[in-house]
């Protein structure tokens, strides 16, 4: 909140966290200061389900090449999978 | 001065207050043990949370003389490990600054409730408790000194103002009424050298009662000894400031 650049998306999906597996309904973005990543900024990404608590969340914190190379690969598997007719997109 | 032939002892435990709204929030309580008068330090958590950092810091102050309270500004988002929770926090944009200036004045008023209290209460935050620090002894009645560490936000450009919070800090400055401290790092990117020099400017300006050191070598929390962000000639130098400003505004 220290940069106050921070978006929330809704998703579908299940993550486990601390206390195991759950459906989680929403991904929070940010560009802020890191829990434990050893650096003043990082992106930050909150995989939640605000209904079920603060617990019910999935943390990573990712340095700057990090993320875009996630990006990157996550765009690239989705778009190889397409190219075999695996995707089932509602 | 402490010295190794003089008794010690602290109560440290969590207490409850009735912050903004008559909500229950939870807050953290050190005092040394006896009669007092004691002065007073209201401590403001930062951005990570509610956390262990801010427990010890409490007893530290108790461990200098001080009554310290430390309220959980994060109560409403719910309970949980203090990352957890500062995490939903930090997804809303923080707390709402009515919400915050409220339950530290609430957190003031319980020390000046206590009987071993010596009349004196200051307000201590890092991080955004540096901001929210500033913020309520600008805006509420009853603080005696202000230790900012390097709180951003403070100064705000019109397109960072939120509903959460409206107003820059800065711009109560004219309401200020107690002498401020501010400790910052030469390399932090919020806040920078420059907007602290806007910061240090308004005070100048308003004819206020401030000191404010900027280090060379440190960026943001460099008190942190748990973070790569720790410096350590800093931070005992900054100690070492905050004992000196307290010890001057705060005795009875």
């Amino acid at each position: 909140m220290c940069t106050m650049i921070v978006q929330k998306v809704p998703l579908e999906g299940f993550g486990k966290g601390a206390g195991g597996w759950f459906d989680m309904n929403q991904a929070n973005v940010s560009w802020d200061h890191p829990f434990h990543a050893p650096e003043e900024h990082a992106l930050n990404i909150d995989f939640v389900n605000e209904s079920r608590g603060p617990g019910a969340r999935v943390a990573v914190e990712l340095s700057v090449e990090s993320a875009r190379q996630l990006v990157e690969t996550i765009q690239t598997v989705l778009g190889e999978a397409e190219g075999k007719g695996l995707l089932k997109e509602s | 001065m402490y010295t190794t032939d003089q008794y010690e002892g602290m109560l440290a435990e969590t207490v409850a207050i009735q912050g903004a709204n008559g909500d229950r929030v939870l807050a953290y309580c050190a005092r040394p043990l006896g009669k007092g008068p004691f002065p007073g330090m209201v401590l403001i958590h930062h951005m990570p949370g509610w956390d262990e950092w801010y427990r010890e810091a409490t007893r530290r102050f108790a461990h200098h003389g001080y009554a310290s309270i430390s309220p959980n500004l994060y109560e409403r988002t719910g309970h949980g490990a203090p990352d957890d929770v500062a995490a939903a926090v930090r997804a809303d944009g923080g707390v709402p600054d009515d919400e915050a200036v409220a339950d530290i004045e609430a957190a003031m008023k319980y020390l000046r409730a206590l009987p071993i209290l010596n009349g004196k209460v200051g307000v201590f935050g890092t991080c955004s408790g540096g901001r929210h620090a500033v913020l309520a002894a600008s805006r509420v009645a009853g603080f005696d000194a202000v230790v900012d560490c390097w709180g951003g936000g403070v100064v705000m450009q019109s397109d960072q103002l939120t509903p959460q919070r409206p107003v820059a800090p800065i711009d109560y400055t004219s309401d200020l009424q107690s002498p401020v401290l501010g400790l910052f790092g030469a390399e932090d990117h919020s806040p920078t050298v420059e907007e602290v020099a806007v910061h240090e400017e308004a005070l100048k300006r308003h004819g206020k009662d401030y000191e404010f050191h900027m280090y060379d070598g440190a960026g943001h929390g460099f008190f942190y000894y748990h973070r790569p962000s720790y410096r350590q000639a800093q931070a005992v130098d900054g100690w070492d400031k905050i004992w000196a400003f307290l010890g001057g505004r705060l005795a009875a």
